[in-house]
């Protein structure tokens, strides 16, 4: 075993002195991660702000008039992206993922540290781009987060001049900063393990983040692709994916483009984009569990297996978004025969998840709350998802808000529900305090009933045929007027679970003074970040000497042993032999 | 988009078959389990690091790629009329290929003026490609075919515009790693540059290779 960044050393080298290559240029994982959670988080907050206007105009058509039609549209386009790629993609893999796959693994810093700060930089670059498109001229773009041409580009759809440009820009940014933090991501986690660490040692966090990492590496340069064609049909005027057509009455010069083109790249990117965001909420949420509940994962390799066939899976599946694009049914057969194979490793992965807490030793600390929450929801989520797969249930539901359910609880509501749970459970070893027990139980409370409410009455709007994507539904025969207060409630609910998220700020913020002085292992765990000399880690994390990893993430509750937890670097006992036994005296 | 699928099923392929062979079946809950596993790929970091991102690249260029037969296969294709010059081009850039084996074999020697030679040569031929690649736009340019034209004149422009700027990138970093030559770093410490380069060079001509051969056949 190779550990090659920085290996064992007797005295710090090269460790930041100022306040700006510690803070600002910082090369080190923790502070990066920090960076990128941080700016995540606030765009997170802009997208927030959004879905809370999007709800008003919805459940109180005609009282507000500061959200006309061009910006509901704008809304909802800039509330999709956002929440998909600059806040759950950077948060996953540029916040949790910087942070954990060094200290996870033993390691003193990512393999390039120099290229993970620039991967931050870039990222807060295309965040500035997609931030300013609110205040050019015609502001951000309306098309949807899809951004499906030939519409994304024409003059009748709200941001077509330069907001369309400004997001396939900042997009373009976002991809070269994620392959510039991709690329450490994966070879860190292949070659600056400790000592010991085997991968079928790693804990399941670094399992789903690294599978996350591979699948963004492949899926995201068709959003490239498809990026820089639209980009050239919309300033060149190439005709990649634009046909002879007409745009307000005029004839436009374009001719002889394919939009259906876009659509494969687009979901050839959207797809696996699913699972980027899933993978790590799946193996953050596993550690959770089993820390939680003071016993192993159940079926560990089974869970590393369902990660790594998940990925090859997510590959083929993407034309399952496009069954009302008028495809070949074979062709929509074939695809709905993928979707349905890949519930497979996913339903594994919920049965194991259940079994670790069956006869488990249940904490009901905050982060497990929220690790609880999530089986719930993606299992809702998940079961909807079925439906969906299959062409003849979503020829009917696709353009309803059966599908804004769906997807807002498997891959909405299921990784912020994750997110959350691993920030409590973080925070004590990130600031080195510990957060208001009470406030954070009010705030998983009102986050997992609330969203419950916000998401579960839409399935039924969804069948009683109500279209999403509306700016107004106005008095249409076949919609009855349940749907009108039914719409109310959801913004009441959307508001208050909106709100609930200040109680979750202001507990980490306050805390970050007020609170407690943390442990170094609050949480009696067994993997290495629990295990660091320092709380906060120092930069180099490790000390002198770099960890040796003698066992499974997953030693909890071992018969015999003194205590419940047993850290991954605890030593065996060299005079009992190896095996089922734990290495430890009975 | 089958290319892009098998391209990329076979990434995935490769990957899991990588980590497979490192025993993905280790019953890791008993200790001392780590017998025999060997964990780390034995790879410089760097080495490692191009080849991921050679991964990636090989991503955007089947995209790329397939977006081109997806679209060449509609009933309203018409080909480009190519410039012969891409015939000469490619020409340059296999040589530049070869000058570059060259000079990574006098690296593992420790030939000084080999490896000058075929460093020097193998930036030079791949700057003539680039020079040649301008020629051929601005010869089909002449002929009044640009970008506004149709879908095949675009992408003719696009797929090379792409694989010059990822010869550019590659230019780069033999530029750095002529100014160390030239600034008479050791050769020991040269090697791994040259070897990458060398590597990325040669992933330029497959590269090549696959675009040229769509826009001939395709």
């Amino acid at each position: 075993m190779a550990y090659v960044a920085i290996a064992d050393r007797d005295a710090p080298i090269h460790d930041p002195h100022t306040f700006i290559e510690k803070y600002v240029w910082s090369q080190d994982h923790k502070v990066i991660a920090i960076q990128y959670a941080l700016v995540a988080i606030f765009v997170g907050l802009v997208a927030l702000v959004l879905s809370g206007l999007m709800r008003l105009q919805l459940g109180f058509p005609e009282s507000f008039h500061f959200v006309d039609p061009s910006h509901y549209l704008q809304f909802v386009t800039m509330h999709g992206m956002i929440m998909v790629i600059y806040l759950l993609t950077a948060l996953f893999l540029g916040g949790f993922g910087n942070y954990l796959i060094p200290l996870m693994c033993g390691a003193r810093d990512m393999v390039f540290p120099y290229m993970n700060m620039l991967s931050f930089w870039v990222y807060l670059l295309a965040v500035l781009v997609l931030l300013s498109s609110f205040f050019v001229p015609g502001g951000p773009t309306g098309a949807g987060w899809t951004l499906y041409p030939p519409q994304s580009v024409f003059a009748g759809t709200p941001g077509a001049g330069l907001g369309i440009i400004l997001m396939l820009v900042s997009l373009a940014f976002f991809i070269v900063a994620f392959t510039m933090g991709g690329l450490n991501y994966v070879t860190t986690v292949l070659q600056a393990r400790c000592r010991g660490m085997t991968l079928m040692r790693m804990p399941l966090s670094v399992w789903g983040i690294f599978m996350a990492t591979i699948l963004g590496l492949l899926a995201f340069p068709a959003l490239l692709v498809s990026a820089v064609m639209m980009t050239l049909d919309g300033t060149l005027g190439t005709s990649f994916f634009l046909p002879a057509t007409t745009s307000m009455g005029q004839p436009l010069d374009h001719h002889g483009g394919s939009p259906l083109l876009f659509q494969h790249l687009f979901w050839f990117f959207g797809h696996p984009e699913v699972y980027i965001v899933a993978l790590p909420a799946f193996g953050i949420v596993s550690d959770l569990l089993s820390t939680h509940a003071r016993k192993n994962i159940f079926g560990y390799r089974m869970m590393v297996w369902a990660i790594l066939a998940i990925g090859g899976l997510s590959f083929v599946v993407w034309a399952h978004h496009m069954y009302v694009s008028g495809m070949n049914p074979y062709f929509g057969f074939f695809f709905a025969t993928t979707t349905l194979i890949i519930a497979v490793p996913t339903a594994i992965k919920v049965y194991n998840w259940v079994l670790t807490l069956w006869k488990g030793d249940i904490h009901l600390t905050v982060p497990m709350m929220f690790a609880i929450g999530f089986i719930f929801t993606f299992v809702h989520g998940g079961l909807t998802g079925l439906f969906l797969g299959n062409v003849t249930v979503d020829l009917p539901l696709s353009d309803t808000y059966f599908v804004v359910g769906h997807f807002h609880m498997v891959m909405g509501v299921s990784p912020i529900l994750v997110v959350f749970g691993a920030i409590y459970h973080w925070y004590p070893k990130i600031t080195g305090r510990m957060w208001n027990v009470k406030l954070g139980k009010l705030h998983f409370w009102f986050t997992f009933l609330g969203t419950y409410a916000i998401y579960l009455p839409m399935h039924y709007l969804g069948i009683l045929g109500v279209p999403r994507r509306y700016f107004a539904l106005g008095n249409t025969v076949f919609i009855p007027d349940s749907v009108h207060t039914i719409n109310k409630v959801i913004t009441i609910a959307a508001l208050i679970v909106a709100a609930a998220q200040i109680v979750f700020l202001y507990n980490l913020i306050v805390s970050l003074r007020r609170g407690e002085k943390a442990p170094v292992n609050p949480w009696r765990a067994t993997t290495l970040e629990w295990q660091t000399p320092d709380t906060p880690p120092k930069h180099g994390n490790w000390g002198p000497r770099l960890p040796e990893v003698h066992r499974w993430a997953y030693d909890y509750s071992v018969p015999g042993a003194k205590e419940d937890f047993i850290p991954q670097n605890e030593p065996v006992d060299p005079r009992l032999g190896s095996g089922r036994d734990h290495g430890i005296r009975h | 988009m089958s290319p892009v699928t098998v391209t990329v099923a076979l990434l995935v392929g490769v990957v899991i078959w990588v980590l497979v062979a490192r025993r993905l079946t280790a019953r890791s809950w008993e200790t001392g389990s780590e017998a025999g596993d060997i964990a780390a790929v034995r790879m410089a970091p760097a080495r490692l690091g191009l080849w991921i991102f050679l991964a990636v690249v090989t991503s955007l260029f089947s995209l790329f790629l397939s977006a081109y037969s997806m679209r060449s296969h509609h009933g309203d294709w018409s080909h480009v009329m190519l410039p012969d010059v891409l015939w000469i081009n490619t020409a340059l850039l296999v040589i530049g290929s070869i000058a570059m084996q060259f000079a990574r074999h006098a690296v593992g020697r420790g030939l000084l003026q080999r490896l000058k030679l075929g460093l020097i040569a193998g930036g030079l031929f791949a700057i003539a490609f680039l020079a040649g690649q301008l020629v051929a736009w601005g010869q089909l340019r002449d002929s009044g075919q640009f970008v506004q034209g149709d879908p095949a004149t675009a992408f003719f422009y696009l797929l090379t515009a792409v694989h010059g700027l990822h010869l550019l990138g590659g230019l780069w970093v033999w530029g750095r790693t002529m100014k160390r030559l030239l600034q008479g770093v050791e050769v020991v410490d040269l090697r791994l540059s040259v070897e990458l380069c060398t590597i990325y060079w040669h992933y330029l001509m497959l590269v090549w290779f696959a675009l040229f051969g769509a826009l001939l056949y395709l």
